[in-house]
């Protein structure tokens, strides 16, 4: 096979457009820059943390199902992991998404990671309700004929029905974890391809540097 | 015996607790998780990470 054949290739053109964007330098660093040793930069590590812990919890109910987490004690136990892992998700990724709203984590090029982290949130909440309604108890009757009316006003509910259990576990074991971990991975990725959100005054330092560099430097001044 | 001290402990056999303020209505529970997470906020702004100082110095 000539050469010009092997760069044609799909798979030549793919890996050395992926190695291009994402070096495997910058996916694993070694090191972070020095603002990052902050606890604020901890609530998206905790998240993703707090989200192994629900899928792990929730693979293991899924194998034993709702008789073995109503009933047994093991099951009980397993259930509130299930339940905690979530709040937990949940405190820090709200923590998260403030810090990240108050730095204008946005600056940089950063859009795309902003925009995924959002739809992150709003695809959790569908996730969370799903789960809600899928726990076969009064609290899931009581959850899905309420959301129901909700989501029959947006004119959702020809597709989208809180009252069969069936699709909404479907919704809750499936398709919205699928979409969760995968938009997780873009997310993590446009982080590591941008880097993290510096602070505003190291964003300045980094705008006006060229300028000062470019400055004529007054007689007397070098050192 | 775990299961009654904690039904004990926490009671959950009554309506939830909720605070009326106009239109707002949120329960205790909802609140209190609030509460926490602007906690752990200003926590996480203003505590000192460990080994932030070392590593500033090796730069």
């Amino acid at each position: 096979m000539s050469t010009s054949e092997i760069d044609r290739q799909w798979t030549t053109r793919l890996r050395r457009r992926s190695f291009g964007k994402m070096p495997p330098e910058k996916m694993l660093p070694d090191t972070q820059p020095s603002y990052v040793s902050s606890w604020i930069y901890v609530f998206g590590v905790t998240t993703i943390s707090a989200l192994i812990v629900v899928i792990a919890t929730g693979c293991v109910l899924a194998i034993f199902g709702p008789e073995w987490w109503h009933v047994s004690n093991i099951g009980h136990f397993v259930n509130s992991l299930h339940l905690w892992s979530v709040e937990i998700f949940f405190f820090a990724m709200v923590v998260h998404l403030w810090g990240k709203y108050f730095m204008a984590a946005w600056r940089g090029g950063r859009a795309m990671t902003w925009i995924t982290g959002m739809v992150l949130f709003l695809a959790s909440v569908v996730t969370a309700l799903t789960g809600y309604v899928s726990q076969t108890n009064f609290d899931s009757q009581w959850i899905s004929t309420q959301a129901k009316d909700a989501i029959n006003s947006t004119g959702g509910g020809a597709f989208f029905n809180l009252t069969n259990p069936g699709q909404m576990l479907m919704w809750h074991i499936v398709l919205m974890p699928l979409i969760l971990v995968a938009l997780v991975g873009v997310h993590v990725v446009m982080v590591r391809i941008k880097g993290v959100v510096p602070p505003f005054e190291d964003d300045r330092v980094v705008q006006v540097a060229p300028a000062v560099a470019a400055a004529p430097v007054a007689p007397g001044a070098e050192q | 015996m775990g299961t009654f001290l904690t039904a004990a402990l926490f009671p959950l056999n009554h309506p939830d607790h909720y605070f009326h303020w106009h239109v707002i209505e949120i329960s205790a529970a909802n609140a209190i998780v609030i509460v926490l997470m602007v906690i752990t906020f200003v926590a996480a702004l203003l505590l000192p990470f460990p080994g932030r100082r070392r590593r500033k110095e090796n730069q």
